[in-house]
Protein backbone atom coordinates (compact mmCIF):
# COMPACT_ATOMS: atom_id res chain seq x y z
CA UNK A 1 0.00 0.00 0.00
CA UNK A 2 1.20 3.35 -1.31
CA UNK A 3 -1.23 5.66 -0.25
CA UNK A 4 -4.92 6.16 0.91
CA UNK A 5 -6.25 9.33 0.07
CA UNK A 6 -9.72 11.22 0.50
CA UNK A 7 -9.63 14.81 -1.03
CA UNK A 8 -12.49 16.51 0.33
CA UNK A 9 -14.09 20.40 -0.37
CA UNK A 10 -16.58 22.18 -2.12
CA UNK A 11 -18.19 21.20 -5.00
CA UNK A 12 -16.32 23.64 -7.71
CA UNK A 13 -13.01 23.35 -5.96
CA UNK A 14 -11.36 20.70 -8.60
CA UNK A 15 -12.03 17.95 -5.91
CA UNK A 16 -12.69 15.03 -8.13
CA UNK A 17 -10.04 16.19 -10.94
CA UNK A 18 -7.14 16.26 -8.12
CA UNK A 19 -8.06 12.84 -7.39
CA UNK A 20 -7.96 11.88 -10.96
CA UNK A 21 -4.92 13.16 -11.69
CA UNK A 22 -2.87 11.01 -9.12
CA UNK A 23 -4.94 7.93 -9.82
CA UNK A 24 -4.12 8.60 -13.77
CA UNK A 25 -0.32 9.29 -12.95
CA UNK A 26 -0.18 6.22 -10.84
CA UNK A 27 -1.73 3.82 -13.53
CA UNK A 28 1.01 5.53 -15.75
CA UNK A 29 3.26 4.59 -13.52
CA UNK A 30 2.60 0.73 -13.58
CA UNK A 31 0.30 0.90 -9.81
CA UNK A 32 -2.71 -0.67 -9.25
CA UNK A 33 -4.92 2.37 -8.53
CA UNK A 34 -8.98 2.82 -7.96
CA UNK A 35 -10.53 6.21 -7.65
CA UNK A 36 -14.27 6.50 -5.98
CA UNK A 37 -16.22 9.88 -6.00
CA UNK A 38 -19.06 10.70 -3.87
CA UNK A 39 -21.88 10.86 -5.99
CA UNK A 40 -25.63 11.91 -6.05
CA UNK A 41 -27.42 14.67 -3.88
CA UNK A 42 -24.59 15.56 -1.94
CA UNK A 43 -22.82 16.71 -5.15
CA UNK A 44 -25.37 18.78 -5.51
CA UNK A 45 -23.81 22.43 -4.34
CA UNK A 46 -22.94 20.91 -1.39
CA UNK A 47 -19.54 19.08 -0.23
CA UNK A 48 -17.69 17.01 -2.82
CA UNK A 49 -15.58 14.27 -2.04
CA UNK A 50 -13.54 11.03 -3.86
CA UNK A 51 -11.06 8.71 -2.34
CA UNK A 52 -8.11 7.33 -4.10
CA UNK A 53 -5.81 4.32 -3.66
CA UNK A 54 -2.28 3.96 -4.80
CA UNK A 55 -0.82 0.61 -4.60
CA UNK A 56 2.16 -1.70 -5.31
CA UNK A 57 -0.68 -4.98 -4.63
CA UNK A 58 -4.20 -5.72 -5.84
CA UNK A 59 -6.25 -2.64 -4.57
CA UNK A 60 -8.62 -4.57 -2.39
CA UNK A 61 -11.63 -2.68 -0.72
CA UNK A 62 -12.28 0.65 -2.91
CA UNK A 63 -14.26 2.24 0.27
CA UNK A 64 -11.92 3.56 3.07
CA UNK A 65 -13.19 3.96 6.31
CA UNK A 66 -9.60 5.93 7.44
CA UNK A 67 -7.47 7.60 4.98
CA UNK A 68 -3.45 7.72 5.57
CA UNK A 69 -3.59 11.16 3.75
CA UNK A 70 -6.93 13.49 3.98
CA UNK A 71 -6.51 16.87 1.94
CA UNK A 72 -9.15 19.08 3.20
CA UNK A 73 -9.73 21.88 1.15
CA UNK A 74 -12.32 23.83 3.43
CA UNK A 75 -13.37 23.26 7.66
CA UNK A 76 -16.56 21.32 6.97
CA UNK A 77 -14.19 18.60 5.31
CA UNK A 78 -11.66 19.19 8.28
CA UNK A 79 -14.55 18.37 10.27
CA UNK A 80 -15.66 15.28 9.07
CA UNK A 81 -12.57 13.53 7.92
CA UNK A 82 -10.37 14.65 10.42
CA UNK A 83 -11.31 11.74 13.08
CA UNK A 84 -10.63 8.93 10.43
CA UNK A 85 -7.12 9.61 9.58
CA UNK A 86 -4.80 6.82 10.50
CA UNK A 87 -2.74 7.47 12.97
CA UNK A 88 0.86 9.10 12.19
CA UNK A 89 -1.29 9.99 8.85
CA UNK A 90 -1.34 13.16 7.46
CA UNK A 91 -3.22 16.26 7.03
CA UNK A 92 -3.26 18.47 4.25
CA UNK A 93 -4.92 20.96 4.39
CA UNK A 94 -6.32 25.03 2.91
CA UNK A 95 -5.23 27.33 5.17
CA UNK A 96 -6.92 29.77 3.23
CA UNK A 97 -10.50 28.99 4.30
CA UNK A 98 -9.88 26.52 7.18
CA UNK A 99 -8.96 28.90 10.55
CA UNK A 100 -9.15 26.29 13.42
CA UNK A 101 -5.88 24.26 13.98
CA UNK A 102 -5.96 20.08 13.94
CA UNK A 103 -7.39 18.78 16.84
CA UNK A 104 -5.15 15.51 16.70
CA UNK A 105 -1.99 15.28 17.45
CA UNK A 106 -0.94 12.15 16.39
CA UNK A 107 -0.28 12.85 13.07
CA UNK A 108 1.58 15.53 10.34
CA UNK A 109 0.00 18.72 9.25
CA UNK A 110 0.83 20.26 6.23
CA UNK A 111 -1.11 23.82 6.00
CA UNK A 112 -0.84 25.28 2.60
CA UNK A 113 -2.62 29.10 2.06
CA UNK A 114 -4.22 27.69 -1.45
CA UNK A 115 -6.61 30.19 -2.30
CA UNK A 116 -4.10 32.97 -1.34
CA UNK A 117 -1.65 31.71 -3.40
CA UNK A 118 -3.67 30.91 -6.22
CA UNK A 119 -4.95 34.45 -5.99
CA UNK A 120 -1.54 35.70 -6.42
CA UNK A 121 -1.08 33.85 -9.66
CA UNK A 122 -4.42 35.24 -10.68
CA UNK A 123 -6.98 32.08 -11.06
CA UNK A 124 -8.67 30.96 -7.67
CA UNK A 125 -9.35 27.58 -9.86
CA UNK A 126 -5.50 26.56 -9.71
CA UNK A 127 -6.27 26.63 -5.55
CA UNK A 128 -6.62 22.74 -5.91
CA UNK A 129 -3.07 22.12 -8.14
CA UNK A 130 -1.13 24.43 -5.54
CA UNK A 131 -2.58 21.82 -2.71
CA UNK A 132 -1.75 19.13 -5.22
CA UNK A 133 1.75 20.27 -5.31
CA UNK A 134 2.17 20.28 -1.60
CA UNK A 135 0.59 16.61 -2.04
CA UNK A 136 3.27 15.47 -4.10
CA UNK A 137 6.19 16.97 -2.56
CA UNK A 138 5.42 15.26 0.51
CA UNK A 139 3.83 12.14 -0.22
CA UNK A 140 5.63 10.82 -3.58
CA UNK A 141 3.65 8.30 -4.50
CA UNK A 142 3.75 9.55 -8.05
CA UNK A 143 6.39 11.88 -10.16
CA UNK A 144 5.67 15.32 -10.71
CA UNK A 145 6.82 15.10 -13.93
CA UNK A 146 3.86 12.39 -14.73
CA UNK A 147 1.38 14.52 -13.29
CA UNK A 148 2.28 17.28 -15.43
CA UNK A 149 2.01 15.22 -18.45
CA UNK A 150 -1.60 14.13 -17.34
CA UNK A 151 -2.66 17.51 -17.20
CA UNK A 152 -1.08 18.27 -20.18
CA UNK A 153 -3.27 15.69 -21.96
CA UNK A 154 -6.27 16.58 -19.89
CA UNK A 155 -6.24 20.59 -20.49
CA UNK A 156 -5.43 19.24 -24.51
CA UNK A 157 -7.09 21.37 -25.90
CA UNK A 158 -6.92 24.36 -24.01
CA UNK A 159 -4.47 27.45 -23.73
CA UNK A 160 -0.77 26.88 -23.18
CA UNK A 161 -1.60 29.79 -20.69
CA UNK A 162 -3.88 27.29 -18.95
CA UNK A 163 -1.04 24.46 -18.61
CA UNK A 164 1.67 27.23 -17.63
CA UNK A 165 -0.49 28.77 -14.55
CA UNK A 166 -1.12 25.20 -13.78
CA UNK A 167 2.62 24.01 -13.13
CA UNK A 168 3.50 26.81 -11.49
CA UNK A 169 -0.08 26.59 -9.27
CA UNK A 170 1.74 22.72 -8.67
CA UNK A 171 5.04 24.15 -7.93
CA UNK A 172 4.17 26.73 -5.54
CA UNK A 173 2.48 24.14 -3.99
CA UNK A 174 5.26 21.79 -3.88
CA UNK A 175 7.95 24.58 -2.34
CA UNK A 176 5.27 25.08 0.39
CA UNK A 177 6.55 21.55 1.59
CA UNK A 178 10.43 21.71 0.43
CA UNK A 179 11.47 25.25 1.73
CA UNK B 1 1.43 -4.98 -24.07
CA UNK B 2 -2.34 -3.75 -24.11
CA UNK B 3 -2.32 -0.26 -23.24
CA UNK B 4 -4.24 0.29 -19.68
CA UNK B 5 -6.92 2.89 -19.59
CA UNK B 6 -8.23 4.36 -17.01
CA UNK B 7 -12.04 4.07 -17.20
CA UNK B 8 -15.17 4.65 -15.04
CA UNK B 9 -17.10 1.74 -14.23
CA UNK B 10 -20.36 2.17 -16.25
CA UNK B 11 -17.92 3.59 -19.31
CA UNK B 12 -15.97 0.37 -19.76
CA UNK B 13 -19.40 -1.60 -19.61
CA UNK B 14 -20.29 0.32 -22.92
CA UNK B 15 -16.47 0.12 -25.01
CA UNK B 16 -16.73 -3.76 -23.54
CA UNK B 17 -20.45 -4.21 -25.08
CA UNK B 18 -18.99 -2.35 -28.31
CA UNK B 19 -15.58 -4.47 -28.25
CA UNK B 20 -18.17 -7.85 -27.87
CA UNK B 21 -20.00 -6.37 -31.16
CA UNK B 22 -22.79 -4.99 -29.72
CA UNK B 23 -24.26 -2.35 -31.99
CA UNK B 24 -27.83 -2.30 -30.60
CA UNK B 25 -28.66 -0.52 -27.22
CA UNK B 26 -31.80 0.49 -26.26
CA UNK B 27 -32.52 2.24 -23.07
CA UNK B 28 -33.56 5.21 -20.22
CA UNK B 29 -30.97 7.30 -18.08
CA UNK B 30 -31.31 6.06 -14.22
CA UNK B 31 -28.88 7.21 -11.48
CA UNK B 32 -26.53 5.27 -11.14
CA UNK B 33 -25.83 3.91 -14.55
CA UNK B 34 -26.35 6.85 -16.78
CA UNK B 35 -22.88 7.32 -17.63
CA UNK B 36 -23.42 3.88 -19.43
CA UNK B 37 -26.40 4.94 -21.74
CA UNK B 38 -24.59 8.58 -22.71
CA UNK B 39 -21.61 6.11 -23.36
CA UNK B 40 -23.80 4.41 -25.61
CA UNK B 41 -24.89 7.51 -27.11
CA UNK B 42 -21.84 8.81 -28.08
CA UNK B 43 -19.84 5.75 -29.22
CA UNK B 44 -22.92 3.81 -31.46
CA UNK B 45 -23.94 7.11 -33.31
CA UNK B 46 -20.23 6.63 -34.70
CA UNK B 47 -20.50 3.49 -35.86
CA UNK B 48 -22.44 2.79 -39.29
CA UNK B 49 -25.28 1.09 -39.08
CA UNK B 50 -25.20 0.95 -35.44
CA UNK B 51 -28.39 2.45 -33.34
CA UNK B 52 -28.54 3.67 -30.07
CA UNK B 53 -32.38 5.11 -28.76
CA UNK B 54 -33.08 6.56 -25.41
CA UNK B 55 -36.45 5.16 -25.06
CA UNK B 56 -39.53 7.20 -23.43
CA UNK B 57 -39.93 4.32 -20.97
CA UNK B 58 -37.80 0.84 -19.89
CA UNK B 59 -40.57 -0.93 -20.88
CA UNK B 60 -40.21 0.79 -24.51
CA UNK B 61 -36.22 -0.53 -24.48
CA UNK B 62 -36.95 -3.65 -23.04
CA UNK B 63 -38.96 -4.59 -25.93
CA UNK B 64 -36.97 -2.39 -28.27
CA UNK B 65 -34.43 -5.41 -27.33
CA UNK B 66 -36.65 -8.49 -28.54
CA UNK B 67 -37.03 -6.79 -31.42
CA UNK B 68 -33.30 -6.32 -32.12
CA UNK B 69 -32.25 -9.65 -31.02
CA UNK B 70 -35.06 -11.24 -32.88
CA UNK B 71 -33.10 -9.72 -36.17
CA UNK B 72 -30.11 -11.80 -34.81
CA UNK B 73 -28.04 -8.39 -33.41
CA UNK B 74 -25.97 -7.98 -30.39
CA UNK B 75 -28.23 -6.17 -28.48
CA UNK B 76 -27.49 -4.46 -24.91
CA UNK B 77 -30.22 -2.50 -22.28
CA UNK B 78 -29.54 -1.59 -18.68
CA UNK B 79 -30.62 0.65 -15.80
CA UNK B 80 -30.48 0.25 -11.69
CA UNK B 81 -33.57 -0.75 -9.72
CA UNK B 82 -36.76 0.57 -10.44
CA UNK B 83 -35.92 0.27 -14.44
CA UNK B 84 -35.30 -2.85 -13.74
CA UNK B 85 -38.33 -4.17 -12.60
CA UNK B 86 -40.32 -2.38 -15.31
CA UNK B 87 -38.18 -4.27 -17.67
CA UNK B 88 -39.14 -7.66 -16.18
CA UNK B 89 -41.95 -8.42 -18.38
CA UNK B 90 -40.28 -7.70 -21.22
CA UNK B 91 -37.30 -10.27 -19.92
CA UNK B 92 -40.05 -12.63 -19.27
CA UNK B 93 -40.30 -12.39 -23.03
CA UNK B 94 -37.27 -12.63 -24.09
CA UNK B 95 -36.35 -15.87 -21.90
CA UNK B 96 -39.55 -17.73 -23.99
CA UNK B 97 -38.55 -16.21 -26.88
CA UNK B 98 -35.06 -17.67 -26.54
CA UNK B 99 -33.70 -14.47 -27.39
CA UNK B 100 -30.08 -14.02 -26.32
CA UNK B 101 -29.26 -10.26 -25.31
CA UNK B 102 -27.00 -8.35 -21.93
CA UNK B 103 -29.38 -6.49 -19.34
CA UNK B 104 -27.23 -4.15 -17.48
CA UNK B 105 -28.03 -3.83 -13.56
CA UNK B 106 -25.81 -1.44 -11.46
CA UNK B 107 -27.95 -1.97 -7.61
CA UNK B 108 -29.29 0.88 -5.99
CA UNK B 109 -30.62 1.32 -2.97
CA UNK B 110 -34.32 -0.44 -2.36
CA UNK B 111 -37.15 -1.29 -2.59
CA UNK B 112 -39.15 1.42 -4.25
CA UNK B 113 -37.81 4.63 -5.27
CA UNK B 114 -35.38 3.86 -2.71
CA UNK B 115 -31.98 5.56 -2.51
CA UNK B 116 -28.81 5.99 -5.42
CA UNK B 117 -26.54 4.69 -3.54
CA UNK B 118 -24.48 0.96 -3.93
CA UNK B 119 -26.76 -1.80 -2.80
CA UNK B 120 -26.68 -5.56 -3.57
CA UNK B 121 -30.74 -6.30 -3.13
CA UNK B 122 -32.07 -7.14 -6.36
CA UNK B 123 -30.07 -11.05 -5.77
CA UNK B 124 -33.24 -12.70 -5.67
CA UNK B 125 -34.99 -10.61 -9.09
CA UNK B 126 -31.95 -11.28 -10.39
CA UNK B 127 -31.53 -15.24 -10.17
CA UNK B 128 -34.73 -16.40 -9.02
CA UNK B 129 -36.66 -15.36 -11.91
CA UNK B 130 -37.65 -11.47 -11.48
CA UNK B 131 -40.52 -11.68 -14.69
CA UNK B 132 -43.02 -14.43 -14.57
CA UNK B 133 -42.98 -18.02 -15.36
CA UNK B 134 -40.24 -20.56 -15.04
CA UNK B 135 -37.57 -19.00 -16.62
CA UNK B 136 -33.53 -17.86 -15.48
CA UNK B 137 -31.24 -15.53 -16.44
CA UNK B 138 -27.29 -16.01 -16.63
CA UNK B 139 -26.23 -13.78 -14.02
CA UNK B 140 -22.64 -12.35 -13.52
CA UNK B 141 -21.54 -10.03 -10.87
CA UNK B 142 -18.25 -8.56 -11.16
CA UNK B 143 -16.22 -6.95 -8.66
CA UNK B 144 -13.89 -4.57 -10.66
CA UNK B 145 -13.74 -2.34 -14.00
CA UNK B 146 -11.66 -4.70 -15.42
CA UNK B 147 -14.70 -7.76 -14.84
CA UNK B 148 -17.36 -5.25 -15.83
CA UNK B 149 -15.03 -5.61 -19.31
CA UNK B 150 -13.89 -9.01 -19.38
CA UNK B 151 -17.84 -10.15 -17.52
CA UNK B 152 -19.61 -7.90 -20.47
CA UNK B 153 -17.94 -9.59 -23.14
CA UNK B 154 -18.57 -12.89 -21.23
CA UNK B 155 -22.04 -12.15 -21.01
CA UNK B 156 -22.73 -11.62 -24.73
CA UNK B 157 -20.88 -15.03 -24.98
CA UNK B 158 -22.95 -16.68 -22.75
CA UNK B 159 -26.26 -15.21 -24.00
CA UNK B 160 -25.59 -16.34 -27.51
CA UNK B 161 -24.40 -19.85 -26.62
CA UNK B 162 -27.86 -20.63 -24.60
CA UNK B 163 -29.75 -18.49 -26.35
CA UNK B 164 -30.92 -16.91 -22.97
CA UNK B 165 -30.88 -13.11 -21.42
CA UNK B 166 -27.80 -12.30 -19.03
CA UNK B 167 -27.35 -9.98 -16.76
CA UNK B 168 -24.79 -7.87 -15.40
CA UNK B 169 -25.26 -7.54 -11.82
CA UNK B 170 -23.10 -4.72 -10.21
CA UNK B 171 -23.62 -1.58 -8.39
CA UNK B 172 -23.59 1.73 -7.89
CA UNK B 173 -19.69 2.23 -6.63
CA UNK B 174 -18.59 -0.42 -9.58
CA UNK B 175 -20.11 1.86 -11.92
CA UNK B 176 -19.02 4.94 -10.53
CA UNK B 177 -15.37 4.23 -9.63
CA UNK B 178 -12.76 4.45 -12.29
CA UNK B 179 -9.64 1.94 -12.42
CA UNK B 180 -7.24 0.42 -15.25
CA UNK B 181 -8.82 -1.32 -17.88
CA UNK B 182 -7.24 -3.75 -20.91
CA UNK B 183 -9.11 -4.73 -23.75
CA UNK B 184 -7.67 -7.61 -25.64
CA UNK B 185 -8.51 -8.26 -28.98
CA UNK B 186 -11.72 -9.20 -29.58
CA UNK B 187 -12.26 -12.08 -32.57
CA UNK B 188 -14.91 -11.07 -34.64
CA UNK B 189 -15.55 -15.17 -35.51
CA UNK B 190 -16.69 -15.88 -31.42
CA UNK B 191 -19.90 -14.24 -32.24
CA UNK B 192 -22.05 -17.34 -33.80
CA UNK B 193 -24.20 -17.47 -36.88
CA UNK B 194 -28.16 -16.95 -36.28
CA UNK B 195 -28.81 -17.71 -39.84
CA UNK B 196 -30.68 -20.71 -38.82
CA UNK B 197 -33.03 -19.35 -36.53
CA UNK B 198 -32.76 -15.10 -36.71
CA UNK B 199 -35.52 -12.99 -38.50
CA UNK B 200 -34.86 -10.84 -41.29
CA UNK B 201 -35.09 -11.24 -45.01
CA UNK B 202 -37.14 -14.93 -45.72
CA UNK B 203 -35.93 -14.24 -49.45
CA UNK B 204 -35.27 -18.54 -50.20
CA UNK B 205 -36.65 -19.53 -46.88
CA UNK B 206 -39.46 -20.44 -45.16
CA UNK B 207 -40.98 -17.41 -43.21
CA UNK B 208 -40.54 -17.79 -39.38
CA UNK B 209 -41.96 -16.03 -36.66
CA UNK B 210 -40.27 -15.80 -32.98
CA UNK B 211 -43.26 -15.63 -30.08
CA UNK B 212 -43.10 -15.62 -26.48
CA UNK B 213 -46.21 -17.92 -25.87
CA UNK B 214 -47.92 -21.25 -27.24
CA UNK B 215 -51.81 -21.50 -25.95
CA UNK B 216 -51.69 -25.24 -26.20
CA UNK B 217 -50.20 -26.42 -22.63
CA UNK B 218 -48.99 -29.19 -24.05
CA UNK B 219 -46.90 -27.40 -27.18
CA UNK B 220 -45.70 -24.72 -24.45
CA UNK B 221 -44.85 -27.76 -21.99
CA UNK B 222 -42.31 -28.64 -24.73
CA UNK B 223 -41.40 -25.12 -25.16
CA UNK B 224 -40.33 -24.79 -21.85
CA UNK B 225 -38.50 -28.26 -21.00
CA UNK B 226 -36.31 -27.49 -23.85
CA UNK B 227 -35.39 -23.80 -21.97
CA UNK B 228 -35.08 -26.33 -18.65
CA UNK B 229 -32.63 -28.24 -20.04
CA UNK B 230 -30.33 -25.20 -20.87
CA UNK B 231 -30.58 -24.21 -17.15
CA UNK B 232 -29.45 -27.95 -16.62
CA UNK B 233 -26.25 -27.73 -18.60
CA UNK B 234 -25.69 -24.24 -17.33
CA UNK B 235 -23.51 -25.36 -14.38
CA UNK B 236 -20.56 -26.01 -16.50
CA UNK B 237 -20.43 -22.41 -16.74
CA UNK B 238 -20.02 -21.64 -13.23
CA UNK B 239 -16.80 -19.31 -12.45
CA UNK B 240 -15.51 -18.07 -8.81
CA UNK B 241 -12.93 -16.62 -7.22
CA UNK B 242 -11.14 -18.44 -3.94
CA UNK B 243 -8.98 -16.67 -1.92
CA UNK B 244 -6.29 -18.02 1.37
CA UNK B 245 -8.44 -21.25 1.06
CA UNK B 246 -6.03 -23.35 2.46
CA UNK B 247 -6.37 -23.94 5.85
CA UNK B 248 -9.80 -20.84 7.24
CA UNK B 249 -10.51 -20.68 10.55
CA UNK B 250 -13.53 -18.79 8.90
CA UNK B 251 -14.89 -18.62 5.42
CA UNK B 252 -16.48 -15.50 4.24
CA UNK B 253 -18.80 -15.40 0.83
CA UNK B 254 -19.83 -12.41 -0.51
CA UNK B 255 -19.77 -11.00 -4.25
CA UNK B 256 -18.82 -7.98 -6.20
CA UNK B 257 -18.19 -4.71 -3.95
CA UNK B 258 -17.94 -6.60 -0.62
CA UNK B 259 -16.23 -9.19 -1.68
CA UNK B 260 -13.08 -6.31 -2.35
CA UNK B 261 -14.00 -5.17 1.29
CA UNK B 262 -13.31 -8.78 2.37
CA UNK B 263 -10.09 -8.89 0.64
CA UNK B 264 -8.81 -6.07 2.90
CA UNK B 265 -10.22 -7.46 5.95
CA UNK B 266 -8.03 -10.99 5.00
CA UNK B 267 -4.82 -9.12 5.07
CA UNK B 268 -5.93 -7.44 8.09
CA UNK B 269 -6.65 -11.08 9.42
CA UNK B 270 -3.55 -12.03 8.85
CA UNK B 271 -1.78 -9.37 10.73
CA UNK B 272 -3.50 -10.29 13.63
CA UNK B 273 -3.53 -14.42 12.89
CA UNK B 274 -6.90 -15.05 12.26
CA UNK B 275 -7.02 -16.81 8.69
CA UNK B 276 -9.66 -15.82 6.97
CA UNK B 277 -11.01 -17.61 3.14
CA UNK B 278 -12.91 -16.17 0.48
CA UNK B 279 -15.48 -17.52 -1.95
CA UNK B 280 -16.42 -15.17 -4.34
CA UNK B 281 -19.11 -16.24 -6.66
CA UNK B 282 -18.63 -14.50 -10.41
CA UNK B 283 -21.44 -16.31 -11.92
CA UNK B 284 -24.68 -15.93 -9.70
CA UNK B 285 -27.00 -18.51 -11.56
CA UNK B 286 -25.22 -20.92 -11.99
CA UNK B 287 -24.42 -20.65 -8.42
CA UNK B 288 -21.00 -22.08 -7.36
CA UNK B 289 -22.78 -24.45 -4.76
CA UNK B 290 -19.74 -27.51 -5.30
CA UNK B 291 -17.21 -25.64 -3.97
CA UNK B 292 -19.34 -23.95 -0.74
CA UNK B 293 -20.44 -27.05 0.22
CA UNK B 294 -16.58 -28.49 0.13
CA UNK B 295 -16.06 -25.69 2.49
CA UNK B 296 -18.43 -26.55 4.41
CA UNK B 297 -16.91 -29.78 5.17
CA UNK B 298 -14.01 -28.05 6.09
CA UNK B 299 -14.76 -25.24 8.35
CA UNK B 300 -17.44 -24.72 10.90
CA UNK B 301 -17.99 -21.67 10.23
CA UNK B 302 -19.39 -19.44 7.43
CA UNK B 303 -20.08 -16.11 7.29
CA UNK B 304 -21.96 -14.37 4.17
CA UNK B 305 -21.97 -10.76 4.00
CA UNK B 306 -23.92 -8.54 1.53
CA UNK B 307 -25.52 -5.35 0.85
CA UNK B 308 -29.21 -6.45 1.41
CA UNK B 309 -31.23 -8.00 4.25
CA UNK B 310 -30.13 -11.32 2.95
CA UNK B 311 -30.49 -12.34 -0.35
CA UNK B 312 -27.44 -14.76 -1.64
CA UNK B 313 -27.37 -16.04 2.34
CA UNK B 314 -30.19 -18.31 1.40
CA UNK B 315 -28.27 -20.24 -1.70
CA UNK B 316 -25.03 -20.10 0.71
CA UNK B 317 -27.34 -22.09 3.14
CA UNK B 318 -28.34 -24.69 0.36
CA UNK B 319 -25.24 -25.31 -0.26
CA UNK B 320 -23.83 -25.99 2.56
CA UNK B 321 -26.35 -28.29 3.41
CA UNK B 322 -26.49 -27.97 7.23
CA UNK B 323 -22.64 -29.30 7.49
CA UNK B 324 -21.27 -25.68 8.85
CA UNK B 325 -23.28 -22.86 10.38
CA UNK B 326 -24.43 -19.99 7.99
CA UNK B 327 -24.07 -16.47 9.68
CA UNK B 328 -25.30 -13.11 7.97
CA UNK B 329 -23.94 -9.58 7.87
CA UNK B 330 -25.17 -7.04 5.89
CA UNK B 331 -26.38 -3.18 5.28
CA UNK B 332 -28.86 -2.17 3.06
CA UNK B 333 -30.57 0.81 2.07
CA UNK B 334 -27.44 2.22 -0.10
CA UNK B 335 -24.92 1.88 3.16
CA UNK B 336 -21.35 0.10 2.10
CA UNK B 337 -20.22 -2.64 4.43
CA UNK B 338 -16.91 -0.93 5.65
CA UNK B 339 -13.83 -4.08 6.36
CA UNK B 340 -13.95 -2.68 10.05
CA UNK B 341 -17.64 -4.03 10.28
CA UNK B 342 -17.03 -7.13 8.76
CA UNK B 343 -13.74 -7.98 10.75
CA UNK B 344 -15.56 -7.35 13.81
CA UNK B 345 -18.55 -9.58 13.06
CA UNK B 346 -15.38 -12.34 11.93
CA UNK B 347 -14.29 -11.84 15.55
CA UNK B 348 -17.26 -11.87 17.12
CA UNK B 349 -18.52 -15.24 15.17
CA UNK B 350 -14.87 -17.20 16.22
CA UNK B 351 -15.18 -15.57 20.08
CA UNK B 352 -18.70 -17.32 20.79
CA UNK B 353 -18.21 -20.71 18.80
Amino acid sequence: MLDEIIIAGFGGQGILLMGRLIAHAGMLEGKNVAWMPSYGPEMRGGTANCTVIISSEEVASPVVSNPITLIAMNQASLDKFEPLVEKEGIIILNKSLISRDVNRDDLEVIKVPANDIANELGNLRVANMVVLGSYIAKRRTVKMETIVMVLEETLGEKSEKMIALNKEALKRGEKIVTE
Amino acid sequence: MVERLLMKGNEAIGEAAIHAGCRYYFGYPITPQSELTAYMARRLLKIEGAAFIQSESEIAAINMVYGAAAAGGRVMTSSSGPGISLKQEGISYLACAELPCVIVNMMRGGPGLGSIQPAQGDYFQATKGGGHGDYHLIVLAPSSVQELVDLTIKAFDLADKYRNPAMILGDGLLGQMMEPVQFKEFQKERIPSKEDWALGSCQGRKPRRIVPFNLDPDELEKIVNKIGRKYEDLPKEVQYEVVNMDDPDIVVVAYGTVARVVKTVIQKGKKEGINIGLIRPITLYPFPYAVINDAANRVKQILVAEMSLGQMVEDVKLAANGKSKVFFYGRTGGVVISPVEIWEEVKKILNQN
